[in-house]
């Protein structure tokens, strides 16, 4: 099916007879959005090109179209001159195009070398030597026989990469490399990166974060709903200007006070819980202490895969342990390990899950079946039975008050954008009046335009008293908003850190346990 | 050309509607032609199906009578899977059910109480909900599959239903036949009309029918076992118990089915025998998924199915099908519904291949 076109042709840019990969009036229309909306791309050889949009923008849908997984409903691609179609993976595995996804795909119980046996033709002994040759050539050094799940998020990137690199690999395409990584390693990646353009990898790289596209990227084309607003040198642009081209107006900022005085008692204390995991894979919890006040912020920091999501749901109850004593948590001065998230929300605490769709609402349900999900106290019941009209207020009024744009009480959660839902969902938790609010990932999958309204609410919410924690992977957003820090690392929490001492390299020593006091941590982590 | 299945935004309200006529004309199109390889009279087998049981009130009314059972068990059974707990042994639960109503007048069989009744309701629906408590027990203790430990219980049901007959329950005056004795009429629902089997029980589906449309339409508590289902995070973030849902969903079945078998033991059967379900059991299965889980749904599939037993027994005779003729016909219509149905939510795509040649691309 692949025509030779030819590549003389008038209305083409004059780029394209250079670029090894270019993208023309590529349109993909999926039932709700148009993903993409006739965008050109040219990638050189021999250059970091970035991707640069809002969640939502249509980088990732661009990147599926490059990489084969999805295929454009209009428009072409053309690879090195020559229009081709890539109906699959394999195609473009087969140009030369390898991408690395935000969530890996390697098989945990294997090693390295068999993950990599499993997409490589060759025996074992000559594949390890050939990882070791690549790992040394860039800068990716990993120990082919250590098994994977051993390995650290960064190592396992470097697999990724490697896995790429056995092919003749001439485009990489990267989907957010970075958000996993501690900042430390951002760098040692970085260097692998601008090695591999020097040796002739075209590198795709799609992203949101701004100063590292600056710092790394030779050009960047900026996506807005699906439509390219630009293509420009990032380091002619300064961070803020490449936002008005994402944002497609000027950022709002928020402003805070100085934190007033906090409450006396800590609101949330939890004291020596430890917590261990019966999924091999997951991450035991090591005696966690932590407290949070009344009017203070207190950030948790950490790689993701560090126990968040396992001291999450020991917060919010959505994971009860028999073996935990009831004032291993206290929650507003009450022993609380036993109690259901029911009753932990009757105590004054409420809880923003980071998954919208699915856990913090029913997708199929409207926002006020929605509503009643976590708010049925509030009058919502007359012995058992629903009072809609009780219902519907308490939507319509969360729906104007936190500016949700959607089609009303009846329109249903998966209806709406991920920022939409995000600020319904932490409308709902606050209309429920908390003491204690507890939000993960507050701003994951957000606009910037919402992100900054729920980061300005959250601090409203401190001046008013309240104890808020918060678990992100942002440094960025928690250096914005916290007034404390803990880092989380392999299950234990690091001491508690005051934001304002503090640099992301800090943060960063802690995140992967090179800090003075993870010696002592580390004990911690073998007797449990 | 390729096709594709694409979600729909909103499901479609037509669709939905015209899922159930669909189903039935495709389903009624290839059995005509299985039919005519059999050699069979194809319109002869279709009036027996669908005007026959129209045509006289006797038949009428052993619409209802079929009806009942299948309401009954229905609704407790749509509610289950609508919280995603997968009931299929309601026929155990059923002669269970059956089974312990009939212990009443099989142990006092001079008796002539009023009580007798009322007690043998209790003690069906007890023996119902006992039997379902099993598989719930199971599942949250020991994270049993239910799929597995009902079906099961269901054999085990039976088992227990052979032994009782030919043992210790059977009839010494009946001629070694494997059954109770006949029931005395205070162990037996009044009929509602004079000459026909249909009897008061009826109105028990019907109390139960409006009781479950309030609980799932308009009660908390049908709200989550909703959630439980389509979104059991969600549930577990909300704070609903999932051993709660179980438990509930296990036991309104039981509860259900018990009634169902006594209505049978105490109605048209009049004692307990072999064939005491008439595989209502495992009907109403398809009677909750045909009435889309919605109690008023349910209504419709469970008179429908009635139609089509009562149908099929007509074209047994008068059109000389096979047995196996009829569960074929009814197996059809219940692929074809589900295949329908796929298009309440989907929609289908037609992709033509993209032509390069003809389209200029505009800078």
């Amino acid at each position: 099916m692949s025509a030779a076109y030819p590549n003389t042709d008038l209305t083409m840019p004059t780029d394209q007879s250079r670029a090894l990969l270019s993208l023309r009036n590529i349109t993909k229309q999926y039932p709700t959005v148009i993903a993409n909306d006739r965008v050109n791309l040219d990638v050189m050889p021999s250059s970091i090109h970035a991707i640069l949009g809002e969640n939502g923008a249509g980088k990732s849908t661009l990147m599926k179209l490059a990489y084969g997984l999805v295929e454009p409903d209009a428009g072409e691609i053309y690879w090195q001159g020559k229009q081709v179609d890539l109906p699959n993976t394999a195609a473009a595995r087969k140009l030369g195009i390898g991408m690395v996804f935000q969530h890996f795909s390697l098989f945990e119980t294997l090693s390295v070398v068999e993950n990599i046996s499993l997409t490589m033709r060759g025996n074992r002994q000559t594949l390890s030597k050939q990882i070791r040759e690549i790992g040394e050539r860039y800068k990716l050094d990993v120990n082919p026989e250590a098994s994977v799940h051993s390995l650290s998020v960064g190592e396992r990137q470097r697999v990724e990469i490697i896995r790429c690199l056995m092919q003749d690999l001439k485009l990489l395409i990267l989907d957010e490399p970075t958000s996993v990584l501690p900042p430390q390693h951002i760098n040692s990646l970085f260097d692998a990166l601008r090695k591999l353009r020097d040796n002739h990898v075209a590198i795709l790289y799609i992203s949101h974060k701004l100063e590292e596209i600056r710092e790394l990227c030779d050009t960047a084309t900026i996506l807005r709903a699906g439509q390219v607003t630009g293509t420009v040198n990032p380091n002619e642009k300064t961070a803020k200007e490449l936002a008005t081209l994402m944002v497609g107006h000027d950022v709002p900022s928020i402003q805070g006070q100085h934190p007033k005085k906090t409450s006396e008692t800590p609101f949330l204390k939890l004291s020596s819980l430890s917590v261990e995991s019966h999924d091999p894979f997951g991450t035991s919890l090591s005696n966690i202490n932590l407290d949070v006040h009344g009017g203070e912020i207190v950030g948790i920091a950490g790689v993701s895969g560090n126990g968040q999501q396992e001291l999450s749901r020991i917060i919010s109850g959505e994971v009860i342990n028999k073996q935990l004593l009831p004032n291993a948590i206290n929650i507003m001065d009450q022993p609380a390990g036993h109690l259901n998230p029911a009753a932990r929300r009757l105590l004054g605490f409420s809880f923003v899950p980071e998954e919208r769709l699915g856990r913090g609402a029913v997708p199929p349900m409207p926002l006020s079946k929605n509503a009643l999900l976590t708010a049925f106290e509030k009058g919502m019941l007359n012995i058992g039975f629903l009072k809609n009209d009780t219902i519907n207020k308490y939507t319509e009024k969360c729906i104007e008050e936190f500016d949700v744009r959607c089609a009303g009480p009846s329109a249903t959660a998966n209806s709406l954008s991920g920022g939409n839902l995000q600020k319904y969902i932490v409308g709902r938790e606050l209309m429920l009046a908390p003491k204690l609010l507890f939000v993960a990932q507050p701003t994951w999958g957000v606009d910037i335009g919402a992100a900054t309204a729920i980061r300005q609410r959250l601090l409203d919410l401190r001046e008013s008293g309240v104890a808020i924690l918060i678990v992100s992977e942002e440094l960025e957003e928690l250096f914005e908003i916290t007034d404390r820090l803990h880092v989380i690392n392999g299950g234990t929490l690091s001491p508690s850190l005051k934001t304002s001492e503090l640099t992301p390299n800090d943060i960063g020593e802690y995140m992967i346990g090179n800090h003075q006091s993870s010696i002592e941590r580390s004990g911690v982590n073998h007797a449990v | 050309m390729q096709f594709k299945l694409d979600r729909r935004v909103h499901y479609s309200k037509r669709m939905l509607i015209a899922t159930p006529v669909i189903a039935i004309a495709l389903a009624v199109l290839v059995s005509s032609v299985l039919l005519v390889l059999l050699q069979k009279p194809v319109l002869l087998t279709f009036h027996s199906f669908f005007i026959a049981p129209f045509e006289n009130f006797y038949s009428i009314t052993e619409i209802f009578l079929k009806f009942g059972p299948l309401l009954l068990i229905a609704q407790a059974l749509a509610v289950g899977f609508r919280a995603k707990v997968w009931n299929i042994g309601a026929e155990g639960q059923m002669i269970i059910g059956a089974i312990t109503a009939s212990a009443v007048p099989v142990y006092l069989v001079d008796s002539t109480s009023a009580l007798l009744l009322p007690a043998m309701l209790i003690l069906g629906a007890l023996g119902g909900m006992g039997w379902a408590a099993i598989a719930a027990y199971l599942k949250t203790r020991f994270n049993a599959n239910e799929i597995l430990v009902t079906l099961m219980l269901s054999s085990i049901a039976l088992q227990i239903l052979y032994y009782l007959l030919l043992g210790p329950w059977k009839d010494p005056m009946g001629f070694n036949f494997p059954q109770t004795v006949m029931f005395q009429d205070e162990a037996l629902f009044p009929a509602l009309f004079e000459g026909v089997r249909l009897n008061t029980s009826i109105f028990i589906p019907i109390i139960f029918t409006i009781g479950i449309w309030l609980f799932m339409e308009k009660h908390f508590g049908g709200f989550k076992l909703v959630v439980g289902g389509l979104a059991p995070n969600a549930a577990t973030y909300a704070g609903f118990s999932s051993k709660k849902a179980v438990w509930s969903s296990l036991l309104l079945a039981g509860f259900a089915a018990g009634i169902a078998g006594m209505s049978e033991i105490a109605g048209p059967i009049g004692q307990l025998q072999r064939s005491v379900t008439s595989g209502y059991g495992y009907s109403a299965i398809i009677v909750a998924y045909l009435g889309a889980l919605n109690p008023i749904g349910i209504i419709f599939a469970a008179f429908f199915l009635a139609v089509l037993q009562i149908g099929g027994d007509v074209a047994l005779v008068s059109a000389d099908l096979p047995i196996s003729a009829v569960h074929v016909f009814q197996g059809l219509l219940l692929i074809f519904y589900l295949a329908t149905y796929t298009f309440v939510n989907y929609r289908l795509r037609i992709i033509r291949p993209l032509t390069h040649s003809n389209t200029k691309p505009t800078p």
